[in-house]
């Protein structure tokens, strides 16, 4: 970014960055907020929310069939033992990307996203363009992230419309056997939960 | 509402443009933006459902040039406003003119990490037996309200096959409005992409909604 692309973001965000503040001391000066509460908060979503536990989830999966088995069947009781849960991930289902079949989130609508184990989405999984496109044109989204998929693969599009919030499990790559789950879990990308990437190839890690 | 907000197969808003080693947050505004956002959702003065609706609510020129934490903070001033939480003077002065309203609960930062573990389920006691089963045809209605609908244009007035039945949740189209949350069957139905976007369609596509009974007719 150049010098003067940093000067008009400045003073584009100073008028909203300044109504910000006057609502936060307005709402604490009301008694409606604890600004305690507000930074503990941002805290959670910037340091302990995010989407390495969404990786572990996926490193379970994985791993262990067991897991694997009940997170087909109820999501969010498997999520769960791995300590994940509440807000925006009240509902779980994990959905399963394979050789012949690509999963992809979308919520066309707003912005609906499994925080407990994603965090906060990124900017551009709320933006228009993203949510215009991924529902009639996911391939040309796909090779947007570097993703090329053959013509034969089915892909399917999950509008999240309710309250149900959903995980792509990724396709675990080869030449991973035996690894541990921790190790695993670093092949494991934010994008590739969304369906917007692929796992890491291992050599990546290396 | 046939608002901004609903984007499906809309063009020209160019690449989607992914940020490489992205930030959580691009400016101290943001964080705070957030956290101010969810402190006053765990005061729970009107549900989730409401805080869509106000944001859909924006005029199309202004959701579509603001920035999503904007978007945010803007609805939530209009709705502290309108519910008569604050008054518009004092979103101009930035501070208090007049003592605040007893709230029922102020969530305070012990609380922070147990409100978030148990979030809010929206799954409820059904009312009904469900009138759809996993595999079913279906047609979606076509609807125009004016109000919170979470029916997606493009999907409305389309076949499709239920897929999975997710039990009876709280109704987005009444909860929004203070009418209640009257609980109704939720579904995910599955589209065929020339159903939704014609013979041209990619024909390797499928498409799925999470779909309440009342938006459903059998097909």
């Amino acid at each position: 970014m150049s010098d003067d692309d940093h000067d008009h973001d400045h003073s584009e965000m100073s008028e909203v960055a300044a109504r910000v503040r006057a609502l936060e001391t307005l709402l604490t000066e009301k008694g409606y907020i604890d600004p305690a509460a507000v930074d503990a908060l941002i805290e959670t979503y910037e340091s302990k929310i995010g989407p390495r536990n969404g990786a572990r989830v996926v490193a379970r999966a994985w791993s262990d069939l067991d897991f694997l088995d009940r997170l087909r069947r109820d999501a969010t009781a498997a999520i769960a033992e791995l300590g994940f849960s509440g807000r925006q991930g009240e509902h779980m289902v994990a959905v399963e990307n394979g050789p012949d079949r690509h999963n992809l989130v979308v919520c066309t609508l707003c912005s609906c996203y499994p925080w407990p184990v994603l965090g906060l989405p990124p900017v551009w999984y709320k933006s228009p363009a993203y949510r215009s496109q991924a529902v009639i044109a996911p391939r040309d989204v796909l090779k947007q992230f570097g993703v090329e998929l053959p013509e034969t693969t089915q892909i399917r599009v999950w509008d999240s419309t309710a309250e149900i919030r959903y995980l792509v499990i990724p396709e675990r790559p080869k030449g991973t056997e035996g690894w541990s789950e921790e190790r695993l879990a670093e092949l494991v990308s934010r994008d590739s939960m969304i369906g917007a990437g692929l796992a890491r190839l291992p050599e990546a890690t290396t | 509402m046939n608002g901004a907000q609903d984007l499906g197969g809309m063009m020209g808003f160019g690449p989607v443009a992914p940020e490489h080693e992205e930030p959580i947050f691009h400016a101290e505004w943001e964080r705070r933006a957030l956290g101010v956002t969810l402190a006053i959702g765990g005061a729970r003065l009107w549900p989730g459902d409401a805080n869509r609706f106000i944001r859909e609510s924006l005029p199309p020129a202004e959701y579509l040039s603001k920035s999503y934490y904007d978007i945010w903070i803007t609805a939530l001033a209009k709705m502290l406003e309108r519910k008569g939480f604050v008054s518009a003077e004092e979103l101009v002065a930035g501070q208090a003119l007049s003592p605040g309203k007893p709230l029922p609960k102020v969530l305070r930062a012990d609380e922070v990490a147990s409100t978030l573990a148990l979030g809010s389920r929206y799954d409820r006691p059904a009312p009904a037996p469900a009138r759809f089963a996993a595999g079913d045809k279906v047609l979606t209605k076509v609807i125009n309200p004016a109000t919170h609908t979470r029916l997606p244009r493009y999907a409305r007035g389309k076949f499709g096959v239920v897929e999975a039945v997710h039990g009876a949740h709280v109704f987005p189209d009444t909860n929004a409005h203070g009418l209640g949350e009257s609980p109704q069957w939720l579904y995910t139905v599955r589209f065929e992409a020339k159903h939704i976007w014609g013979e041209d369609a990619d024909p390797s596509l499928t498409i799925s909604i999470d779909a309440f009974e009342p938006y459903l007719d059998p097909a």
